[in-house]
């Protein structure tokens, strides 16, 4: 190897690197670095790391929060993995997830492809279609329990009764409450995707929609062949942000139905809810902890496979 | 680099062991409370319902005024409050609850065993007129080791709340509420084909209100939840009398369509629904008159009161329930002496001594809002009496509407809610009652099996 070779690979020389002090590492600005992180290192200590670390004790322990704990071992997740609303919890989660990505997934990707297409008032459809995003999402739920009304009032029922259908119980019926959620979790959240989806667009470069036009392709085949495979890197990445969302969905479940009508919307997430506040007396902690643990244990399995399986999809 | 990851990783150790060391040492302000010096003493208690009207924030206001001014040592800081079953435990786990709280009876000596509310027995025991609590009520609030933990404030027996109005546009006379259950069936199902409103609805929410009406049901028909008593008690949620009430509701929602389009009523919007006249019969608490007047301004003049129709069983009876004041359990010596005071102030002295009864009927009146809502003693027969006798000038709710309640609850047995994990017993019935209301081929018996053994399960485990 020659000395420009050597000088142009510098990781090659590790017996440089071992001989770097603490002088060294102050003098190289290692101590300035760490001030400056120390203000966020203990931010995401008091707030993250800490509650992370009590999540795994509070699972090994039999607590109320007032009295002193005892420990019970493995008993929590015993609990969790005998109790008949799991395996429900697990399911809806899962078709939720399913629909969510059913409908969720390519419906921002067909308007971000249908808006960056557009010459004129693009910023107009972004601000509209990120309009929801904007919406707290409490307010955006009570907004649309007024849809769902169940009375031929409600306003999808109304819209419906126009063409003599209806009225429909889309809250209060088993077969249409799921849905119904992920019909409003999807208005809610496509906004976000669309702008993340259109800021990926504008690094396709035109060149390749122009050679394109000059061979005659079409609209659907600039898509299929141009515009998709230079978006994967980003679509892996929504997929698999949008299915560990999903996966923790509370809010609509909580918020429309409180896991009801007969369960038909219970989710992982709210059972660790009403295992830890469903009961007045004060909940069972253990558990909540000791299924959250497994949430989290699954959804990071399931990302690693997930990455494993698409490294050689990925453009990076 | 090596060497800076190396010092990052300590820092980062380092900087974890000083926050969980920061976070785990009790702060000495929370230790000391609120107390200074000077004795004076600084309590929150728990004030209305969140939504309610101004009139009775005004009218609440001025009974903190009041208080003060007897009590100059002693500061108040209201805080909106509503028990419900979720929230609640939340509060408690996160310490986050006023000094002075309200809890339904089925809690309080459970709470209390778990030494979740403080003990009180000191200065309870010191209050002129302990002895005349009705012995049965104070138990209520009295853990399995004899402390007082909390003290009643009212008491209630279910009851059917019906819209006068809807009754005499169905051509039925609201003089003459339903007395049987065949009745209230085919009332509600006239109400419904007359005007087009939900003649009977009910609670039917996953948050225990709907297993607590159906436990109501179960005891109106001769039923009970549950033997024995503490984590050794046998679930009986799948006894023959839930099924009856089940296939009641299941008649009414699918065969005779008199329920209505909405089956997620909770505790609140039922209420709203009732008071804005779309209901034509529900049942609640015989108490719930005071929350649809300041919280949904309900037109007084549509209210209707009755007893709950019972089943000609020696067994059948009827649900009752109540309130306790309590304290939370990390106050000081002195927030629990000011707590108690304060529960005495506003929660029973209306109920022992006449002159506060009278300026507190008064100072309801001005306000708008309702005094001699029908209740049950907390005292003995003799107070209450008493009491309702000096308030009497002052009652401004529609008494005969609720003469139906009024003269036939002395005549009902009062069953007292499930002893042993009344809210696991609750939750585990609110699926069922879900089921029925939206699936018409709910298999009743199936999921009532399922229900009991969650019970059960709950039940042994004490939670």
């Amino acid at each position: 190897m020659t000395d420009l070779a050597r000088a142009a690979v510098p990781h090659s020389r590790p017996h440089r690197r071992s001989r770097r002090t603490p002088i060294t590492w102050v003098r190289g600005g290692g101590l300035t670095t760490l001030i400056f992180l120390l203000p966020m290192l203990l931010l995401f200590g008091a707030f993250s790391w800490y509650p992370i670390a009590r999540t795994v004790i509070m699972s090994l322990q039999h607590t109320n929060l007032v009295q002193p704990a005892t420990w019970v071992g493995l008993d929590n997740f015993r609990t969790v993995l005998h109790d008949p609303l799991l395996p429900k919890a697990v399911e809806n989660t899962a078709e939720f997830a399913g629909l969510a990505l059913i409908f969720g997934y390519p419906i921002p990707l067909i308007a971000a492809v249908l808006m960056s297409e557009v010459r004129r008032f693009r910023g107009i459809y972004s601000a509209l279609a990120y309009l929801p995003v904007v919406i707290p999402p409490v307010v955006a739920v009570l907004l649309w329990k007024t849809f769902y009304d169940a009375n031929s009032t409600g306003v999808f029922n109304t819209i419906l009764g126009w063409i003599h259908l209806g009225p429909y119980p889309w809250l209060q019926s088993q077969r249409t409450a799921l849905p119904s959620l992920v019909l409003e979790s999807t208005w809610a959240n496509a906004g976000g995707t669309v702008i993340i989806y259109l800021a990926a667009l504008t690094g396709v470069r035109r060149e390749l929609y122009e050679a394109a036009s000059v061979d005659g392709a079409s609209l659907w085949r600039k898509v299929w062949h141009i515009t998709l495979p230079q978006l994967r890197g980003v679509l892996l990445v929504t997929m698999i942000l949008q299915i560990i969302g999903t996966a923790q969905v509370f809010l609509e479940p909580y918020l429309f139905t409180s896991g009801g009508p007969a369960n038909s919307t219970l989710t992982v997430l709210l059972l660790i809810y009403n295992y830890a506040f469903g009961n007045s007396l004060g909940g069972d902690y253990g558990s909540a902890t000791a299924l959250s643990l497994m949430l989290a244990a699954f959804l990071a399995v399931f990302s690693l496979l997930y990455l494993r399986a698409t490294r050689s999809w990925s453009t990076s | 680099m090596k060497s800076t990851r190396r010092a990052t990783t300590v820092t980062v150790a380092v900087a974890s062991l000083l926050v969980l060391c920061a976070s785990s040492i009790p702060s000495a302000a929370a230790k000391s409370g609120s107390t200074n010096a000077a004795s004076a003493v600084t309590i929150s208690v728990a004030s209305l319902i969140p939504g309610s009207t101004q009139a009775a924030i005004d009218q609440f206001n001025a009974q903190v005024g009041e208080f003060v001014k007897a009590n100059p040592k002693i500061h108040v800081k209201s805080v909106e409050y509503q028990w419900t079953g979720p929230t609640f435990a939340a509060k408690l786990a996160a310490g986050t609850l006023p000094t002075v709280f309200t809890v339904p009876f089925t809690d309080a000596r459970t709470l209390g065993d778990n030494g979740q509310l403080a003990d009180l027995t000191k200065e309870v025991k010191a209050l002129p007129y302990f002895k005349k609590f009705n012995p049965a009520v104070l138990a209520e609030g009295t853990s399995s080791h004899s402390k007082i933990v909390a003290l009643p404030t009212a008491a209630y027996a279910q009851a059917l709340h019906y819209n006068r109005s809807l009754f005499s546009q169905a051509g039925l006379d609201p003089n003459k509420p339903p007395t049987t259950w065949a009745q209230l069936e085919a009332d509600a199902k006239q109400i419904a084909q007359k005007t087009g409103k939900a003649g009977y609805v009910q609670m039917a929410k996953d948050d225990n209100t709907a297993g607590w009406i159906l436990t109501t049901q179960v005891y109106a028909l001769g039923g009970r939840m549950e033997t024995g008593s503490g984590t050794k008690a046998i679930a009986t949620l799948n006894n023959p009398q839930t099924v009856t009430a089940l296939n009641i509701l299941k008649k009414m929602r699918w065969t005779d369509n008199s329920m209505g389009n909405n089956f997620d009523y909770g505790w609140s919007d039922i209420n709203q629904a009732f008071a804005a006249g779309t209901v034509g019969m529900y049942i609640s608490g015989s108490d719930v008159y005071t929350n649809l007047v300041s919280a949904s301004n309900i037109d007084p003049n549509i209210y209707g009161l009755a007893t709950i129709p019972l089943a000609k069983s020696k067994k059948a009876g009827v649900l009752g329930g109540g309130t306790l004041a309590a304290v939370k359990p990390t106050a000081n010596a002195a927030e629990r002496a000011a707590a108690v005071k304060w529960i005495n102030f506003f929660y029973e002295q209306p109920l022992i001594s006449k002159a506060q009864a009278i300026r507190n009927a008064q100072t309801l009146v001005d306000g708008k809002q309702p005094v001699g809502v029908p209740a049950l003693p907390i005292f003995n027969k003799a107070q209450y009496d008493l009491a309702n006798s000096w308030i009497k000038p002052y009652t401004n709710v529609p008494q005969a509407q609720m003469k139906p309640f009024t003269t036939g609850i002395f005549n009902q047995k009062l069953i007292p809610e499930p002893a042993a994990s009344t809210q696991s017993v609750y939750h585990s019935l609110d699926a069922v009652v879900e089921a029925v209301l939206t699936d018409k081929n709910a298999n009743i018996q199936q999921m009532l099996a399922q229900a009991n053994s969650t019970a059960q399960d709950l039940i042994s485990r004490g939670t």
